[in-house]
Order: C-alpha cells, then structure tokens, then sequence
C-alpha cells in the first residue's frame, strides 16, 4: 500500500509541469489582458469601451468548457492550423479569466477617490504619470485580493485541460492511473486534491506577501487580514 | 469545399442542442437546491461549537482550493466503492451543490452578520427559542439581502454544467460534441453552444444586477 502511494505520487507529478505552466501562463494572459480590457473599460472612446464590453460580457457569459472546444475543434476548421495544445490551453485560460479580471481592475481604478486624481492635476502631473504614479499604486492594493481568488479559479481551470487530452495532473490521473489502478481510486484522487490543494495555499501566500508589500509602498501598514502571514514573515 | 457556416447543418443540430440544454438546466436547478439548502447548514456550522467549526472549515476550504472536475470524478469513482451507485447525473448535480455549498455558505454568513445585533436582543428579550429566533426572525432578513449573490453562483454553476462530460452525461456541450463529431462540423456546433449559454446567462446576469439594485436600496 505504501509503495504504491508513492508510484502513484510520481505518475501523478509527471504532470505537474504541465499544471503548474498552465497556470503561471495563464495567469500571466490573465493579467496582461485584465489591465487592457479593464482600462479600455474606462476609456473615453466610447467604441473602445465598446470592444472592451462585448470581450468581458462575451467571454463571462459562456462556457469555459466551450471556449475551450471551441478553439481546440472550432477554430482550426477555421483557420486551417492548429495550435499547440498546451498553448491552445493557456489562451483559453486567459481570455476567459482576464474577462473577469477586467473589472476586478475596472472596479479597484474606479475605488481610487476622486480626490486622489485632483490632487494629481493640481500638481500638474500628466495623465500618464497620474495613472502609473497616483491612481494604479493604490488600486493595486485593491485588486490583490480579488485577484488571488481569480488565480485559484484559473488553478482549478487547469483540470478541464484534460478534456483535451492534454496530460495535466487530473488528465494523467484520469487516463494513466485510474484504468491500471482503479481499485484504489480513493487514495488515487486523494492525493490529485492534496496537490491542487498545496497549489492553491502557494498562490495564497504569494498574493498575501504581494498585498503587504503593495500596501507598504503606499504607506500603510499590514491590512487586517494579512494578519496570518505577519506572524511568519516578518519583511514588509 | 463546404461553407465556413452552414446555416443547414446549424438548423439541424439545433433539437439536439436544446435537448441537451434542457439536461444542463435541470443540473443547475438541482445542483442550486443542494447548494442552497447545504450551503445554510455548513454556515450554521460554522457558528457552530468548534468541535464542528473546525472541522467544517477545513472541508470547505478543501473543496473550494481543488477543481470540481477532480471532485466530480473522486464522487463518480469513488461513490461505488463504498456500495453507492448512482447515475452519473446525480452524482454530477451532488458535485455541483456541494462545490457550491461552500460558496454559498459565505454569502450566508454574511447576510447572517448583517443583521443588527439588536434584532438578535429583541428575540432574546422575547425570549423566543432557538430554532424560531432563526426561522422567525434571523433569516427571513439575512436571505433576501444575499439573494442577488447566490444567483450569481447559480449563474457560474450553469457555466460548470459542461464539466459533467467528464462523466458522460449529455448536456448541451456534450450533445455538440456528438453531433459536430459525426459530420466534422465543429464550427456550427460549438458557436451556437457558446451563443446558447450567452442567451440564458447574460439576461440572467442583468436580473441579479437589477436585484441587487433593489436589495441595496430596500
């Protein structure tokens, strides 16, 4: 038995790299493409805002199992390639997620008072500086929190690559251990949920540190919630 | 060489979509009665004695941190091994309300912890019993202020329906894969199932905006 919760363990970390790539990438899309659409959510075009519009309500409104398909099955008849799964899997991943993130930065740019901005044009700053130096350092702070919880979404994402056969922990698990070991599919998946698990309180921790350290920059000591972290990190 | 879209074919897959769409709302609608009626246990729990707290606690974290679709499978494999079998689609509709149990349960705390603390004084000086100073008092004002935000789960949930072809059950995404695989027509299949879903959940979305309008001013 303890021998083969440690086979099971290796299949299953033979997936890993791809859980983990697919994640960072992701939420590496989910972020470029969140501060795009979410600041041309606030354009003053208004067809940019319309663009932006139509890209969040699009992508939030239907499926990610759809939109997975649909660039896997769909768009190759469409276009006559195909991409690269894993690849095909991580802009998936970030068009849907960075519809969500979209207005968690549309939500935290709008949470800066109105005052903040005012002061910026009092001391003649352009609007450039004033969004990088006054209005996204504490919007930032804003956005951390929601954001964590977007990256665990993302994370738990990661699984439905295995319905394209693209070989992540739950896909490795599901086609190479449950039909040699099936008897012992308890353990099997009790192990897959731990590292999701162990997964989840890295991006947690992660974004706790991001949180202290963003909130430092603006001044302000370690919000309430961090409280968690303070006691074993003791930078910031 | 066939067209890009054959509006045809589209026609033709369309019954068989809504068949299976038919199949996804019921899974929604019964996988939100689990979540609704479980998710107000585990928040009463989690006031509860920390012998029941705590163990709670570390339940719905695990479940919220690890992906449905791992836990639809750990049900669907694991449910027959203790002698309990099940349908695929009850097992599906089970995983769906317990992953959103532990959501809702949060949107309940907090419509729980909004309730002025005098309304709780007032039954305690009525010296109203336990069970009625929830029933009678408490929750007929905690739930519909948090109303809008369980529509927004049942709104996600109807969006995770799809994962249950990890089980086989044929909802709509199902059903597009069958019938787009028999003539390669992937195209027509999966758009009119993406425009399928838009129909129903972005005027879902506009209703729990507005709700949340009416909760927020009343």
């Amino acid at each position: 038995m303890q021998g083969d919760l440690g086979l099971f363990l290796r299949v299953i970390l033979q997936g890993l790299p791809v859980t983990v790539g697919a994640t960072v990438g992701g939420i590496a899309l989910t972020i470029v493409l969140s501060f795009v659409a979410g600041l041309a959510l606030l354009s003053g075009s208004r067809a940019v805002r319309v663009v932006s519009r139509i890209y969040v309500e699009g992508l939030r409104g239907t499926s990610e199992v759809v939109q997975l398909f649909w660039v896997f099955f769909a768009l190759p008849l469409l276009v006559g390639f195909q991409i690269v799964p894993i690849w095909a899997g991580i802009l998936v991943l970030g068009l849907n997620h960075g519809a969500y993130g979209a207005e968690i930065v549309r939500g935290a740019v709008q949470s800066v008072p109105r005052a903040q901005i005012e002061g910026a044009m009092a001391l003649s700053l352009s609007p450039a500086q004033r969004m990088r130096r006054v209005v996204l350092p504490q919007a930032i702070v804003e956005m951390l929190p929601p954001f964590n919880t977007l990256f665990i979404q993302l994370l738990k994402s990661t699984a439905l690559l295995s319905f394209v056969s693209i070989l992540d922990i739950t896909g490795i698990t599901q086609q190479r251990l449950i039909p040699n070991f099936g008897s012992q599919d308890f353990s099997i998946w009790l192990v897959v949920l731990a590292l999701y698990l162990v997964m989840s309180l890295l991006i947690t921790g992660v974004m706790r540190l991001l949180e202290r350290v963003a909130a430092g920059r603006l001044g302000r000591g370690p919000a309430a919630r961090t409280r968690l972290v303070t006691t074993s990190a003791g930078v910031g | 060489m066939n067209p890009v879209w054959d509006w045809g074919f589209a026609l033709s897959i369309l019954p068989d979509l809504l068949s299976g769409l038919v199949l996804t709302v019921q899974a929604t609608v019964l996988g939100s009665l689990v979540a609704f009626s479980l998710g107000l246990v585990f928040a009463l729990a989690l006031r509860g004695p920390a012998v029941l707290r705590i163990p709670v606690r570390g339940f719905v974290e695990l479940i919220r941190s690890t992906p449905l679709l791992v836990q639809i499978f750990f049900l669907y494999f694991v449910l027959p091994d203790f002698g309990i079998l099940l349908p695929a689609l009850a097992v599906g509709v089970i995983a769906l309300g317990l992953h959103y149990a532990t959501y809702t349960a949060d949107i309940y705390r907090a419509g729980i912890d909004a309730v002025p603390v005098g309304q709780w004084e007032a039954a305690t000086a009525l010296s109203l019993p336990r069970t009625r100073v929830w029933t009678g008092v408490i929750l007929p004002q905690a739930i519909p202020r948090v109303l809008p935000a369980l529509g927004n789960y049942v709104i996600s949930m109807f969006k995770e329906t799809p994962l249950l072809i990890g089980i086989s059950v044929l909802e709509i995404v199902g059903q597009a894969r069958e019938v787009g695989g028999v003539s390669f027509r992937y195209v027509e299949a999966y758009t009119l199932a993406g425009l399928l879903f838009l129909l129903l959940s972005y005027p879902a979305a506009l209703a729990v905006r507005r709700l949340e309008r009416r909760v927020g001013i009343a």
